[in-house]
């Protein structure tokens, strides 16, 4: 790594934790556990430097490395996006019995 | 730079940017799922560009081990209980911190001769990172899960042993940035990572471990940051960095919740203190029947619930919220005060009374719900007690002094559903079981609030 490079990794690294914080410190104590799921698929984007090293690994280990690397990430991402909607969809969803029988029809969970 | 390279790369910037919008929308329940949606097309687009940009496409056992993972994620995602969303969270962070330590070691085995100062500096952080998040999630999983007993494990010298460990392994770590030749410098730092992520969560009590999470997930993310400044990946920096910054964030609103400093909760072994003669409440503890309790919140106004982790064990979400409708459907102003460390996830609570549709306009923070305690006319605790405990507020002695608490006492009269008479974690003694106004109601939380719905249906 060239010193250009890693100085625009630096300001995309510091930038990236500064929007982090304003736009994470915005989300509700409701939201903590999806958004804790939420941000753990998100970070399962190592998977992509996986698929790098299982596609165009020189030597069978890496191959090896990357398989596993490849199937662990997956499960992170699949399973962390899995759960939080699955999360989510159950906040979306409003009291429709009892006696609050106006209540507006739910528009944040269409789609 | 060839054609599909850029494509590559112009799916990496979208992903950046849907994954931020992905996170904006996290800030209100009626957006979030939308938003996750964004992610899960940046994430899709980021897989899709990185395999037509290497030319990976063609290679069938990546496909197999998309699959595995897909089955194997898909199957955690749809059958895991919501009262295990903890220990299915740390098992995610093993997961993906593992991958981030593997795709470091194989970066070692394939380009480890030719690297520069810099790259083996995040290499190390890389491998380091993702080693110890790794034993560090599978023990906080297997703690929550019972698997491993949830009381601190600690023995004579652990601080002092720690700090060894820990030298080693940023020792190893600096002599494999300097000398690069010597292979065996990088294994010693993965082993000892490995090792070092174990001996970081054994000392702690499951009840810390919301803090414990919120740390794991900030590592697991900086380790996928420090992975892509080794690739010069910005789309890696950008989703770590997020990651890694919501992982701090909730860990410190967390210690803040419980008024500690984070190495207070990783080296203070606190789960483990055994009460030394906290002042003396004396007075008895007050039974009440279960037809008195239902007579109670029947004829109430005001009723506040507010479950802590006992509800969550005795899987009595749906219970609590059957018992609210009824209550509610006799006219009775029905709300529920969340404790920010209630349960062992930042906003379990929240998601076990959301899954047992419980609205979320009815559950209130505590810094909401406080001012209202005094005109409420019952509150009834669900398996919390130091959330709970005023001792946190009246007794500068109490080793819980100045944590934050649901000023439940305050209320004109409380109702606890406990399982028997013990103490809670920190194994203080409680003085609100013991005040004039406090009637305890024992037993299983679930049993006892189905008993209560249906003594309420006859009142």
């Amino acid at each position: 790594m060239n010193p250009a490079v890693l100085i625009a990794s630096v300001y995309v690294f510091a930038l990236a934790a500064f929007l982090g914080y304003q736009v994470i410190s915005r989300v509700p104590p409701l939201l903590h556990t999806p958004l804790m799921s939420a941000t753990n698929a998100i970070s399962g984007i190592s998977l992509i430097g996986s698929l790098v090293l299982a596609g165009t690994g020189s030597s069978r280990y890496a191959h090896i490395l990357g398989f596993i690397a490849v199937t662990t990430a997956t499960i992170n991402v699949v399973g962390g996006f899995g759960i939080t909607d699955r999360m989510l969809k159950m906040f979306g969803k409003r009291k429709d019995e009892g006696k609050k029988t106006a209540a507006a029809p739910a528009t944040g969970a269409s789609k | 730079m060839s054609l599909t390279s850029y494509f590559m790369e112009a799916t990496y910037l979208i992903a950046s940017i849907l994954f931020v919008l992905a996170l904006k929308g996290m800030s209100h329940p009626e957006t979030a799922r939308r938003g996750m949606f964004l992610a899960e097309g940046g994430m899709a687009a980021a897989i899709v560009g990185t395999m037509i940009g290497n030319h990976i496409l063609p290679i069938g056992w990546v496909l197999v081990a998309l699959s595995i993972g897909s089955i194997i994620g898909i199957w955690m995602a749809l059958f895991v209980p919501m009262t295990s969303m903890p220990q299915r969270t740390a098992l995610s962070h093993a997961f993906g911190a593992l991958a981030a330590a593997l795709v470091g070691v194989g970066e070692f085995i394939t380009h480890g001769a030719e690297m520069g100062v810099i790259t083996r500096g995040a290499l190390g952080f890389e491998v380091m990172l993702g080693a110890l998040t790794t034993t560090g999630s599978l023990i906080a999983a297997g703690k929550l899960h019972g698997t491993i007993h949830g009381k601190p494990i600690q023995f004579r010298g652990q601080n002092a042993i720690n700090l060894i460990i820990f030298l080693v392994m940023t020792g190893s770590f600096v002599y494999f940035w300097m000398h690069p030749s010597v292979i065996a410098a990088f294994y010693t730092m993965l082993g000892v990572a490995f090792i070092f992520g174990v001996m970081l969560v054994i000392p702690i009590g499951s009840a810390d471990m919301p803090v414990v999470m919120s740390l794991l997930n900030s590592y697991a993310g900086l380790a996928a940051a420090a992975t892509g400044f080794v690739l010069s990946n910005n789309v890696l920096i950008i989703a770590g960095t997020l990651d890694g910054f919501s992982g701090f964030i909730l860990s410190v609103l967390m210690c803040k919740a419980m008024n500690r400093s984070i190495t207070n909760v990783l080296f203070g072994g606190f789960g483990s203190v055994i009460a030394t003669a906290s002042a003396e409440t004396g007075g008895v503890m007050r039974e009440i029947s279960l037809d008195d309790a239902a007579m109670q919140l029947a004829f109430a106004n005001r009723v506040i619930f507010v479950p802590g982790y006992g509800l969550a064990t005795a899987q009595a979400q749906h219970a609590v919220r059957e018992l609210g409708e009824l209550l509610e459907s006799r006219g009775v102003t029905v709300k529920y005060a969340i404790h920010p460390v209630a349960g062992r996830m930042p906003g379990h609570m929240n998601v076990l009374l959301a899954e047992a549709n419980v609205p979320y306009s009815q559950l209130y923070e505590m810094e909401q719900i406080n001012p209202e305690f005094p005109s409420t006319d019952v509150a009834v605790v669900i398996g919390a007690n130091d959330v709970v405990n005023p001792d946190a507020r009246d007794n500068p002695n109490s080793l819980i002094a100045g944590m934050p608490i649901l000023e439940v006492d305050r209320a004109k009269s409380v109702i606890v559903l406990k399982r028997g008479q013990g103490r809670g974690f920190s194994g203080l003694e409680n003085p609100l079981f013991f005040k004039q106004n406090t009637n305890m109601l024992y037993g299983d939380a679930k049993s006892t609030l189905s008993h209560l719905a249906q003594a309420v249906q006859h009142v």
